[in-house]
């Protein structure tokens, strides 16, 4: 496959970026995106330049390293993460754009690398259970009916890549705080932090300078865990009774 | 408190490869009989006072299962924790790629399990090369993890009742093993990520993403610090502690092509083996019977499926040599269910070294499927029919979309291809019973240690040796480290950080000044090539020493001719990865020296020279009863140390899964 490349080049946070243009002719359609690029900069290197800097890790779909908008859709729109996006959904001759997470609480550390630290942050500020090592009864003591446990890990399986802000008109951090909060929220053993947890984790998105939702359902379009609004629906809902109750 | 290995009395050469040594440090193993050690010995452990234990920095380098769950673990105790990772959150640690499951002896189906069997079950999957004392307490702790986790709020599997669901596994024919859907893992990082998470707006750890760990720091013999460098701006640094805890995983990506994440490397336990702690059976590869085989030689990466669909999958090649009919057209009296011919009790969940032979075989007989021959059939048709398409959904459903992701195909559909892959190590840094290296204040935990699995891993099994080293045995074992241990005040400032710090930076200068003509892949690939072909899943003594001969060549090649682009005080990538090739070019001949050396097969090391006349592995337990502990020499050739087991309630016998 003949490819050609419009790539977003930025060489640290202060610089400012700009796209540059690469042409690969060695693309095949088996491979997955990453290992198209893979290619390119092996290219580049025995040309003597700068290869371009790309987030990845597992390349299996699972770990949440990679993302980078593919002709304006985050991941590329096929419903996978990238490194599970394979040349086949890509034409001979094509041109494809390539640019990082585009929001302002995700600063450009390097060409498509963006910093996430803001989603670890929200998570810091309330998004797990309480429970110290070795304080916990035996798990069969705990019954959780089946439809809860499988909605609950609907929700679990999010992997924190951040495409669903870069994929949000406002750069919204919902659908991830969302994700968390309907998961722990879903469990019994979720339920005595329930109101602080979600107030705390909103009022941690809110102060990292994501913008708020007005359910446009972009993140949900692109999410490669198919997380679906319903968990905003459970946050808003939990946020109000956190207000109620006088939490938030 | 282990002691350092003594001085080496008069060295005898040995095949001119290694020199051997009868000297090795004390497993600490606890006396009295084994189902009361652990307690006995918790008890025998010294405390460090609530209020002292502040005072005190522990540094855990790796934030997987072993690692994220230790730096919780010792936060919550009131330890100054600091966690490094290389991942731009702790939160993806490779731990987050396992699928299937986790072993733990809760004989919940009332199926005959039992501490003593999951004991008996992982001592014997491992061929007899472990130590009993430590696997006796991953049984005995594994029942404690699932209350840990469920606690934690893992969405495990549940039955209609509001129990937890259970499944059989490879190489164990109760069903202990607990998951969450394909995405088990990720599950439980995730909680053990949670956990760090809560101790991090506590305040009792700190955390350090985008850092790698590039040296360990000795002072006076013991570990008292780490040199990092900050992937983000270059900025090599050095941290001062108490206490080093090493849980960065294994070291699969010397085979360049695994089922490993692309940043998986061997760096912090081979920087630690330079520094003089042993590396414990190197040549312990686990290869795993059930990957999406390889499609091309621009491939970065392989995928595993779970082994789990080997409950409802049936594993095929066609009975004759050349059948390239469409797997459909192959009528069953034309199919060969070979684990099942070969293995009747165990079948398809014969345990992964035997599954992973078994395929190579008939495709080395020109029976292999898809591209290449390089492939068998993974069918899940019968399965379908049985249960539904519902149900395997349920069961399987994310993997299904995966496999269908990568090949194209659709697995409802046609069979799926597996193909064995580099998976896991067994191998690793030698610990004794208290996790400790032979250096004193550096422990080893999870995949990076060298001890539970033996010379084979049972499936299931590496996430609970991960959790049970993190969350209950290192924060034991280090407060009592801790408590034991008169510290002499150390800052950044003593002369061995000065000293480590300069060494780390010449290196980094090195490898950016070479400017040749190879890219670091390139060499990369080249000895993933050579580790595969010579060290892979059958071994021989003469292509072991071809394989040998050409690692220094290649190494050479590394330190003559690569090209690393750009500077190092930046984000480099292909600095990043130059470091980690430069420390798997050293790595590869330390396991070709090791697979020489064990000249028996055992567990996942088949060498060829020992089979029985069916193809069996034939063990030596007469000559390698042992653990192969190897000490770094310098320039010269590396010392072979030894720890022999004994195996008081496991009776040694033949492993056989017939």
């Amino acid at each position: 496959m003949n490819l050609t490349l419009k790539v977003w080049r930025q060489k640290n946070a202060q610089d400012a970026g700009r796209f540059e243009t690469y042409t690969t002719s060695e693309a095949d359609p088996e491979m997955s995106f990453m290992e198209m690029l893979d290619i390119v900069n092996q290219d580049i290197i025995r040309k003597g330049g700068d290869p371009i800097a790309f987030d990845h890790d597992c390349r299996e779909g699972i770990c949440g390293t990679c993302g980078v908008v593919i002709n304006g859709v985050p991941h590329g729109g096929h419903g996978t993460t990238t490194c599970q996006l394979y040349m086949r959904h890509f034409k001979d001759g094509e041109t494809i754009t390539i640019e990082p997470w585009r929001a302002r609480p995700f600063p450009v550390l390097k060409d498509l690398i963006v910093d996430r630290a803001a989603l670890d942050r929200i998570i810091v500020a309330g998004g797990y259970i309480s429970a110290s090592t070795g304080s916990a009864p035996d798990a069969n003591g705990i019954l959780v009916p089946k439809p809860d446990s499988d909605a609950a890990m609907n929700y679990a399986v999010c992997i924190g890549c951040g495409a669903c802000v870069a994929a949000c008109p406002n750069g919204s951090a919902m659908l991830f705080t969302a994700a968390k909060v309907a998961h722990l929220n879903l469990l019994p053993q979720g339920q005595p932090e329930r109101y602080t947890r979600t107030a705390n984790m909103v009022a941690q998105m809110d102060k990292e300078g994501f913008g708020g939702c007005t359910n446009h359902g972009e993140c949900t379009a692109v999410c490669p865990a198919h997380i679906d609004m319903s968990a905003i629906a459970r946050l808003n809902r939990d946020l109000l009774a956190a207000t109620l109750k006088g939490v938030a | 408190m282990a002691t350092v290995v003594e001085p080496r009395i008069a060295p005898v050469k040995n095949d001119n490869l290694w020199y051997a040594s009868d000297s090795m440090p004390p497993d600490m193993a606890p006396s009295g009989p084994i189902a009361e050690m652990w307690d006995k010995h918790r008890f025998e452990m010294k405390l460090v006072n609530p209020s002292n234990r502040r005072k005190f920095t522990i540094l855990v380098v790796g934030s997987g299962l072993a690692g994220g769950a230790a730096a919780a673990t010792l936060g919550e105790q009131g330890y100054n924790v600091k966690c490094f990772c290389y991942q731009d959150s702790p939160r993806r640690a490779h731990s987050i790629a396992a699928q299937g499951g986790i072993n733990a002896a809760k004989n919940y189906r009332n199926d005959g399990d039992s501490i003593y069997r999951l004991f008996y079950d992982t001592v014997k999957g491992g061929d007899f090369r472990a130590r009993e004392s430590n696997v006796y307490r991953l049984a005995e702790v594994s029942v404690n993890i699932i209350d840990q986790c469920v606690a934690a709020g893992v969405p495990f599997a549940r039955e209609y009742g509001g129990l937890l669901d259970t499944r059989s596994f490879g190489g164990a024919q109760v069903a202990r093993t607990f998951y969450a859907r394909g995405q088990t893992g990720q599950q439980l990082l995730l909680g053990v990520y949670q956990g760090l998470c809560r101790q991090i707006d506590r305040g009792m750890v700190k955390m350090y993403p985008r850092t790698e760990m590039l040296d360990v720091v000795l002072v006076d013999g013991v570990a008292r610090g780490i040199i990092t460098r900050d992937m983000v701006t270059g900025a090599v640094e050095a941290h001062a502690g108490d206490a080093v805890v090493l849980c960065t995983g294994g070291y699969g990506n010397v085979y360049y092509l695994s089922t490993y994440a692309r940043g998986s490397n061997a760096t912090a336990i081979w920087r630690a083996y330079k520094r003089g702690a042993l590396f414990g059976n190197p040549c312990f590869v686990q290869i795993h019977p059930t990957c999406i085989p390889v499609k091309g030689e621009y491939q970065s990466k392989l995928t595993l499926m779970s082994e789990s669909v080997r409950n409802d999958g049936r594993v095929w090649v066609p009975k004759k040599v050349g059948d390239n009919r469409p797997p459909g057209q192959i009528p069953e009296d034309e199919r060969d269910y070979y684990l099942e011919r070969m293995y009747p009790s165990f079948g398809n969940l014969a345990p992964r070294d035997i599954a992973s032979r078994a395929a190579k075989r008939v495709c080395d007989e020109g029976r292999g499927v898809g591209p290449g021959g390089l492939g068998v059939y993974l069918d899940l048709a019968d399965s379908i029919k049985r249960l539904g398409k519902k149900v395997i959904e349920e069961r399987y459903g994310n993997l299904m979309e995966m496999y269908e992701q990568i090949t194209g195909e659709n697995p409802y559909e046609v069979p799926i291809r597996i193909f064995p892959a580099v998976h896991y190590t067994m191998g690793g840094l030698w610990v004794d019973y208290n996790l400790m290296s032979n250096i004193p204040g550096l422990f080893v935990g999870g995949e990076a240690n060298f001890s539970d699995h033996g010379a084979n891993r049972l499936g299931a099994s590496a996430l609970m040796q991960g959790l049970s080293d993190g969350y209950f045995v290192l924060p034991s074992t280090v407060p009592d480290y801790i408590a034991s241990t008169k510290f002499k005040p150390v800052t950044t400032d003593d002369p061995a950080f000065k000293e480590a710090l300069n060494e780390t930076n010449v290196r980094v200068k090195r490898m950016l000044s070479i400017q040749g003509e190879k890219t670091v892949d390139d060499i990369y690939r080249e000895l993933g090539q050579v580790m595969w072909e010579f060290c892979g899943m059958g071994r021989n003594d003469a292509d072991l020493r071809t394989g040998l001969a050409r690692i220094p060549k290649l190494r050479e090649e590394f330190w003559q001719n690569v090209r690393v682009p750009g500077e190092g005080a930046e984000l480099n990538q292909q600095l990043e990865k130059a470091g980690r090739v430069a420390d798997f070019l050293e790595l590869g001949e330390l396991m070709f020296i090791d697979a020489l050396h064990r000249t028996e097969s055992c567990g996942a090391h088949f060498r060829e020279e020992s089979q029985y006349p069916d193809g069996e592995a034939k063990r030596d337990d007469e000559n390698f009863r042992y653990v192969a502990a190897w000490e770094y020499n310098g320039a010269d050739k590396p010392v072979l140390h030894k720890e022999n087991l004994d195996f008081e309630y496991v009776h040694l016998a033949v492993r056989s899964y017939k």
